[in-house]
């Protein structure tokens, strides 16, 4: 309305030849914002597209076995009896693997980047660390299997076996024969994987602590150990729990590098030295093999439960840290 | 640096009771204990950088002719090279480049120019954070379900669609971010010229944050060059020489994932050398896209 107004104002002393070239000008602009608002929603149509088509693939498999789906373990290409809990199982143990592992060394990293690193060799080693997330998964995959799992096999593993051997509950978690490869190898293998991802954030929301409250804390006689402790992570934590989230979001959906040496098989065993599956080593496996509807469906499904799982565990990282921008003030 | 405060602390714990003392000494070995520790780590995370680069330099360099570059993957037992695979990650790498990139800076410029701080530019945000690190294998599974099914065939097309939505995220976000760091004065001098809003941002904007959003491309094109699970079930893989858009093509990652599963030696050592290939691209464009955005970033 008011656009035209004034258009029409402006036209009035205007020769055709200039209002020609307002209009084209008019045309151009609503043309690009239409473009540009066309791509942010196609943005969201992507995701409603993956939920949508990956609800479509799985209806054979879930109208067929219901809840059991998720809670039984058989997984039988011949019989065509299939169940999740193998794959969910270890999706998660080899994520936890991953977590337990990279959660402390991520930390310590960001420590030792923000509080005892001198300025000249921070942007060094923080972009090393980086590229640790550059290298492609199906690396790690290469190197896990024909590097780190013949050493894992005849160095880490027969020493974790002889010393949790006398550990009540502990013994059967780290038994059987030293395979190289399986979950622990599998959950190692991710830890190294998301160590970047979780260094990173935490390195970035410590160096949002006002330097005054270190400084203060500093003043009291503070060593710096009691500075992390004390002012750094309480200050940060949201921030923190949020870069882990982030990390176990790609531990859970990461696929290659967990495929060449989990092992592929679908049981769920006590030790977690014993090969297994995990939902995306499982897909990646089995999908360009499975004949028949429902051995695809259960796939489709499988990477559903995948979906909807790192979905949450994203979607909550996000809005820890996003907490944690707000409190940053910017 | 070490003598002068062991001798300042000397002269402070003269002054006080020994349980003061004690506790100090305890303070001081925790502090050291700490900060070893967190030297420790980071010498474990580097550790592993120098462990994979190495592998990858005794393993595949020695594989590495001429042959690699000029010759098509062998069937089991025969000397070959890798040049179809290389190809086919070229045309649908750069395809899945070509097709997400202009909808990544269009997406980021509606969320920087038109939206910014609107709801659905928060929606949108949002979503694209969970997009970029959501599970590439189920975008695979995606685009099987929607394209290959559809067409009744795998095909490379297929796979430069599903390389183009992991493309799509990355460039949303440096372009959305690098935008938000154009100085508002530029946008409205150039409002001040009488200049219309698409031009602005066209003639302006985008070359003030050009630096950026080039970074933006190049770690997408980085992300997707390794990518493999997406390609299993849409590209699938092609032993012969392909540059049939329609048909499966076979790409450098899918190959290394079969020929090192293999029990044949000389595929395993062509696999080797294919990931050798890989990460250094790979590393290479990492690097490249940092240099481009550091003179920005230091000022």
């Amino acid at each position: 309305m008011v656009d035209a107004a004034m258009t029409g104002v402006i036209g009035a002393g205007m020769d055709s030849a200039k209002l020609k070239r307002m209009r084209r000008f008019r045309a151009g602009d609503a043309t690009f914002r239409g473009l540009t608002l066309g791509a942010a929603l196609l943005v969201l149509l992507l995701l409603g597209g993956v939920i949508l088509s990956l609800i479509h693939g799985s209806i054979p498999a879930l109208s067929t076995f219901g809840l059991d789906f998720l809670t039984t373990q058989s997984w039988n290409p011949v019989t065509e009896k299939f169940g999740a809990l193998a794959p969910i199982y270890g999706t998660v143990v080899t994520s936890l693997i991953a977590l337990l592992i990279a959660v402390p060394v991520g930390i310590g990293i960001a420590i030792f980047l923000t509080e005892l690193c001198p300025p000249w060799l921070k942007r060094p080693i923080g972009v090393a660390i980086e590229l640790l997330a550059g290298i492609p998964s199906i690396i790690y995959g290469i190197w896990g299997l024909f590097v780190f799992a013949p050493f894992f096999q005849t160095k880490i593993q027969p020493f974790l076996i002889s010393v949790f051997e006398p550990i009540p509950v502990l013994n059967n978690l780290f038994a059987g024969p030293p395979y190289g490869i399986g979950i622990l190898t599998a959950g190692f293998i991710l830890a190294i994987m998301v160590l970047p991802f979780i260094t990173s954030i935490t390195r970035d929301v410590f160096d949002t602590v006002p330097p005054v409250l270190k400084e203060a804390t500093y003043g009291l006689g503070c060593t710096t150990s009691e500075v992390v402790r004390k002012v750094v992570l309480p200050y940060t934590r949201v921030g923190v729990i949020g870069g882990v989230m982030l990390g176990l979001g790609r531990a859970l959906g990461e696929t290659m590098a967990v495929t060449f040496v989990i092992g592929n098989a679908h049981k769920i065993s006590a030790s977690i030295m014993a090969p297994g599956t995990t939902i995306s080593a499982s897909i990646a496996n089995e999908f360009t093999e499975a004949v028949g509807d429902l051995y695809t469906s259960s796939l489709i499904a499988l990477g559903l439960i995948l979906f909807v799982i790192t979905f949450i565990v994203l979607a909550a990282a996000r809005l820890l840290l996003m907490r944690m921008n707000v409190k940053a003030g910017n | 640096m070490a003598s002068s405060l062991s001798t300042a602390a000397a002269g402070y714990s003269a002054a006080t009771s020994p349980a003061a003392q004690a506790l100090y000494r305890r303070r001081r070995r925790g502090n050291a204990i700490v900060l070893s520790l967190s030297f420790g780590a980071t010498l474990f995370g580097l550790a592993w950088l120098v462990l994979i680069l190495g592998a990858l330099l005794y393993q595949g360099f020695s594989g590495l002719s001429l042959a690699v570059f000029t010759e098509m993957t062998p069937p089991p037992g025969s000397a070959g090279g890798l040049l179809n695979a290389i190809m086919g990650s070229l045309i649908m790498t750069i395809g899945g480049v070509v097709i997400g990139t202009p909808i990544g800076i269009l997406a980021g410029t509606y969320m920087s120019e038109y939206g910014r701080n609107n709801k659905l530019t928060t929606i949108v945000r949002f979503i694209n954070d969970i997009l970029l690190a959501a599970p590439s294998i189920v975008i695979g599974l995606f685009v099987y379900e929607v394209i290959v099914v559809q067409m009744g065939h795998f095909s490379a097309f297929a796979g430069m669609a599903a390389l183009a939505i992991l493309v799509i995220p990355v460039v949303v976000r440096t372009t959305e971010d690098m935008l938000n760091l154009v100085p508002n004065q530029l946008r409205e001098a150039a409002a001040a010229l009488g200049l219309p809003r698409s031009i602005m941002i066209r003639h302006v904007a985008y070359k003030a944050a050009m630096s950026g959003i080039v970074t933006g491309v190049l770690l997408a094109i980085a992300r997707v060059s390794g990518e493999t699970a997406p390609l299993l079930f849409t590209a699938l893989n092609n032993q012969f020489w392909s540059t049939n858009l329609n048909a499966p093509m076979s790409s450098l990652p899918v190959t290394i994932f079969q020929f090192a599963l293999s029990p044949y030696p000389d595929w395993q050592k062509l696999a080797w050398t294919g990931a050798l290939l890989i990460t250094f691209t790979v590393l290479a464009l990492n690097i490249v896209a940092r240099a481009f955005l550091s003179p920005k970033a230091h000022k």
